[in-house]
């Protein structure tokens, strides 16, 4: 029976697969790799790319991710996978997204703002009837 | 006595009205279940980062990273509120905001002053009213949130308290307990919180690292943070649908007490109206 390494593909959002193999490659961010059973501890960043999981039967599984983290141990292979595409250029612009909705919520320009202002108004309103209704039914008995 | 036709228009009405809260129960239920599958979904990434992370730590204890620094004397303090985007969930969100505003009032106190990003828009018409500096949000993330809807709102935060602007940052959230309790928390994000240090490793050994040590521990760090933040959310989301449950089957019960009581009040007016319009009839056969 050949050696075989077990691989865990994980992501934020749920795992993606987990098995064995005899080999699995995965573009690093230094170039591609390929990782043997018994493979020394070894860590790296994973660009946009294939991953290849390689089975004992000869067949291969593909899977494309976005980048992450490779983290290799003797007898297991983990592969932090992103669900997103990310670079600096990217998160910052994100970032100054995220800021963006932020001022313009405070601004008060944004109709859905409103209606949740509204509503939130309206929860109050309700809560303040209920206290009365409350009070008359106490005072009467 | 009311007229009975008021009555039953009323029933038919409230009728109506438990339809609605009894499909919106139903609904609830099993979105429910698809969000607790989503919540024990995101856990082994988290669980796996956190190991390397604490390794990582561990081997290159000559490089700390910021988010993994002792605590500084605090000024300012981030906060991420996590909320729902939408209402008729108990008091999900509003429990929340009261343990909120008393942690807010305690670092008040202390002269501590906070910041806030927010997720969800619940969370945003709070601080509209409330008050309080809002440095970024995210809402409409829908029943499925992506970890790519979140990274702004974190970045914000994590670049402010790599700036100094923020000396900690904490999320606040529901804690999905059972599909009947829901609890309020306050967790520490960053500095993060220090584990367990000594795993028992029987013998020192280290990675080989691509490029270099820092720059993996940078990127994971971020990562890691962002997946604890997706994790309050997803959670949230678990708790806001099993609120919702709760309450739409409250209010299809009392919607059907209340039916009863009025079929009652409708019967005695019926039954009213009968024996007054024979005892007219009566009078009048008596008077001819």
């Amino acid at each position: 029976m050949a050696m075989t390494i077990r691989v865990d593909i994980v992501s934020a959002e749920g795992a993606i697969h987990s098995g064995s193999a005899t080999m699995v490659y995965a573009t690093a961010e230094m170039g591609e790799v390929g990782i043997a059973p018994r493979h020394t501890a070894f860590i790296s960043r994973l660009k946009p790319g294939d991953v290849r999981v390689e089975h004992e039967n000869g067949n291969q599984d593909h899977f494309y991710i976005s980048g992450g983290m490779l983290e290799v141990q003797p007898n297991v292979v983990t592969v932090l996978a992103d669900t997103a595409i990310r670079a600096h250029d990217l998160d910052e612009a994100a970032a100054l997204e995220a800021k963006r909705r932020a001022e313009e919520a405070l601004a008060g320009q944004t109709a859905e703002f409103e209606y949740a202002r509204a509503q939130a108004e309206l929860a109050e309103a309700v809560a303040q009837l209920r206290a009365i209704e409350k009070l008359r039914k106490l005072k009467r008995s | 006595m009311a007229g009975a036709k008021e009555i039953r228009t009323k029933i038919a009405s409230i009728k109506s009205t438990q339809k609605i809260t009894k499909a919106m129960q139903m609904v609830a239920a099993s979105k429910m279940r698809k969000a607790q599958d989503r919540m024990s979904a995101s856990r082994p990434y988290a669980e796996k980062m956190l190991q390397v992370i604490s390794h990582l730590a561990q081997a290159t204890p000559e490089y700390r990273h910021s988010f993994m620094a002792e605590e500084r004397p605090r000024k300012r303090v981030g906060y991420i509120v996590v909320s729902s985007d939408r209402g008729l969930c108990g008091g999900l969100n509003s429990n929340l905001f009261r343990r909120l505003i008393a942690e807010i009032k305690e670092q008040r106190e202390a002269g501590v002053e906070p910041v806030f990003c927010t997720i969800g828009s619940k969370a945003l018409g709070f601080f509209k009213r409330f008050g309080g500096e809002i440095k970024a949000q995210a809402t409409h993330l829908g029943d499925k949130p992506h970890v790519e809807d979140l990274i702004g709102t974190v970045k914000v935060m994590l670049d402010a308290f790599e700036a100094g602007e923020v000396d900690a940052i904490y999320v606040v959230s529901n804690e999905f307990v059972n599909t009947m309790t829901q609890q309020p928390t306050i967790r520490r994000l960053v500095p993060l919180v220090a584990g367990e240090q000594n795993d028992g490793m029987p013998y020192h050994w280290d990675y080989i690292y691509e490029p270099d040590a820092k720059s993996v521990l940078d990127a994971l760090l971020t990562r890691y943070i962002e997946s604890l933040v997706y994790q309050a959310v997803v959670e949230n989301g678990a708790c806001e649908q099993s609120a919702r449950m709760v309450a739409m089957k409250a209010a299809s019960d009392n919607a059907g007490n209340l039916i009863g009581e009025l079929q009652l009040v409708y019967n005695k007016a019926r039954q009213a109206a009968i024996t007054q319009e024979i005892s007219e009839i009566v009078g009048g056969a008596a008077a001819v």
